[in-house]
C-alpha cells in the first residue's frame, strides 16, 4: 500500500465513523448533547492538526543549532590546508 | 580492474567470518566527489579527507569524478595525484555534466572499497565527521549511515530565517506524508555498504534533493538499516549556494511522487 493510500484509508475510515456517529446510523439513540459534541469533531481535527505542524515548526525552526564554531574551525583549516598544500607543492 | 570486482565478495565474507579485529582491518572506505568547478574547493575537501583518516587509521581512496568541469578542476586533481599518490586519489573524469546519480554509478565501479562515502565536494561537509560515520556503522552493523543537519548537535551555518523555514518546513511535511524513520532525508552525506549502495541506483529515478530522498525511501522498502550522526553544515564557503522557487516546485513535485507511488 503505498502512503497515499494509507492516508486515504485512515481518512476514510475516521470519516466513516464520523458519520454513524452524526446520522446514529447505528441507531443508538444517544442525546442530542452528546450529538452537538460529535458534530464539529472534524474542525477540531484540523485546528488541532495545525497547531501541532505551526508548534513542531515552531520549535525546530528555534532549535535550529547555527554551527559558529564548525564555521570557525574550517575557516582556520582551510588556511592550514593552503599552506600545507601550497608547502608541498600545489600551484592553484 | 579485473581483479576489483571480487574484493567486496572477498572482503564481505571474511567480515561475516573472522573475528572482530581482522574484520576491521579488512574494511575499505571509498570516497566518491563528484565536482564541477571545485577548482578551489578541491585541494581543500581532499586534504580534510586524508587528515581525517590518517587520524582515524581507516583504509581509504578518493574518487574524483569531475565532469569536465571548464575552470580546470581536472588540471588540480592531477596535481593532487602526484602529491598523495595514485592508490589515494583516483581520478575518474566524465566528457561532460551528466549528474550526480549517473557519477555515483560510475564511481562505483571503480571503487576498490567495501563502503562508499558520498559528499559534497564544495566543503559544506567535513570529513571529520567520518570516523564517526564508521563507528556508528559498525555499532549497529547498519547499511546505510546518514549524516543529520536536523538532530542532537547536528545544524547549519550560512542561512538566513527564510533558508531555514523552507527547511524546516519541507523536512516536516516530508516526515508526515512519508514517515521514512530517518531525520535527513535530503543530506547527501552518507556511508553505504557497496552493494546496498549498488542496488539502490538500480530502483532510484528521481533527480536533485529528491533523488537523496528517494534512496532512503528505497532503502527502506528493501528493509535495509539506516543509521544517522549528527553534522555541522557549513553552506558554501566558495561558490554560490542556490534556493530558487524552481528548486522548491521540483521538491514538492518529487515528494508528491514518491508519497503517490511508494
Amino acid at each position: 500500500m503505498t502512503k497515499l493510500e494509507q492516508w486515504m484509508s485512515t481518512l476514510l475510515v475516521l470519516m466513516l465513523i464520523w458519520l454513524c456517529l452524526v446520522q446514529d446510523l447505528l441507531n443508538l439513540g444517544y442525546s442530542k448533547k452528546f450529538h452537538d459534541v460529535i458534530l464539529p469533531l472534524p474542525v477540531y481535527l484540523l485546528v488541532t492538526a495545525g497547531s501541532y505542524a505551526l508548534g513542531t515548526l515552531g520549535l525546530r525552526l528555534a532549535n535550529f543549532n547555527d554551527c559558529e564554531e564548525a564555521a570557525q574551525e574550517l575557516f582556520m583549516q582551510i588556511q592550514e590546508a593552503q599552506a600545507d598544500l601550497a608547502s608541498k607543492g600545489l600551484i592553484l | 580492474m579485473a581483479s576489483h570486482s571480487d574484493i567486496p565478495n572477498s572482503a564481505g565474507s571474511q567480515r561475516r567470518r573472522a573475528k572482530k579485529g581482522q574484520a576491521e582491518a579488512a574494511e575499505k572506505y571509498s570516497v566518491l566527489l563528484p565536482t564541477y568547478n571545485e577548482r578551489e574547493n578541491l585541494p581543500l575537501i581532499v586534504w580534510l579527507l586524508v587528515k581525517s583518516f590518517e587520524e582515524s587509521g581507516n583504509n581509504y581512496e578518493i574518487i574524483v569524478i569531475d565532469d569536465g568541469s571548464p575552470d580546470g578542476t581536472q588540471e588540480v586533481a592531477q596535481q593532487l595525484e602526484k602529491i598523495y599518490g595514485s592508490d589515494k586519489i583516483l581520478l575518474r573524469p566524465r566528457a561532460k555534466k551528466l549528474g550526480l546519480g549517473t557519477a555515483y554509478i560510475h564511481g562505483i565501479q571503480h571503487a576498490t572499497g567495501n563502503f562508499i562515502i558520498i559528499m559534497d565536494a564544495d566543503l559544506s561537509h567535513h570529513p571529520k565527521f567520518i570516523p564517526e560515520f564508521i563507528r556508528k556503522q559498525k555499532e549497529g552493523n547498519f547499511d546505510v549511515v546518514c549524516g543529520t543537519r536536523y538532530r542532537g548537535n547536528g545544524g547549519v551555518y550560512g542561512w538566513d530565517l527564510k533558508r531555514k523555514i523552507v527547511s524546516r518546513g519541507a523536512n516536516f511535511l516530508t516526515q508526515i506524508l512519508l514517515r521514512p524513520g530517518v531525520s535527513d532525508l535530503t543530506g547527501s552525506f552518507r556511508l553505504y555498504r557497496k552493494e546496498v549502495l549498488q542496488k539502490l541506483m538500480e530502483k532510484c529515478i528521481s533527480k536533485g534533493y529528491v533523488f537523496q530522498m528517494e534512496m532512503i525511501v528505497r532503502a527502506r522498502q528493501l528493509n535495509f538499516t539506516i543509521g544517522e550522526v549528527p553534522i555541522s553544515f557549513v553552506d558554501r564557503v566558495y561558490g554560490e549556494s542556490k534556493l530558487g522557487g524552481n528548486e522548491i516546485v521540483s521538491f514538492l513535485k518529487g515528494l508528491l511522487t514518491l508519497f503517490a507511488t511508494t
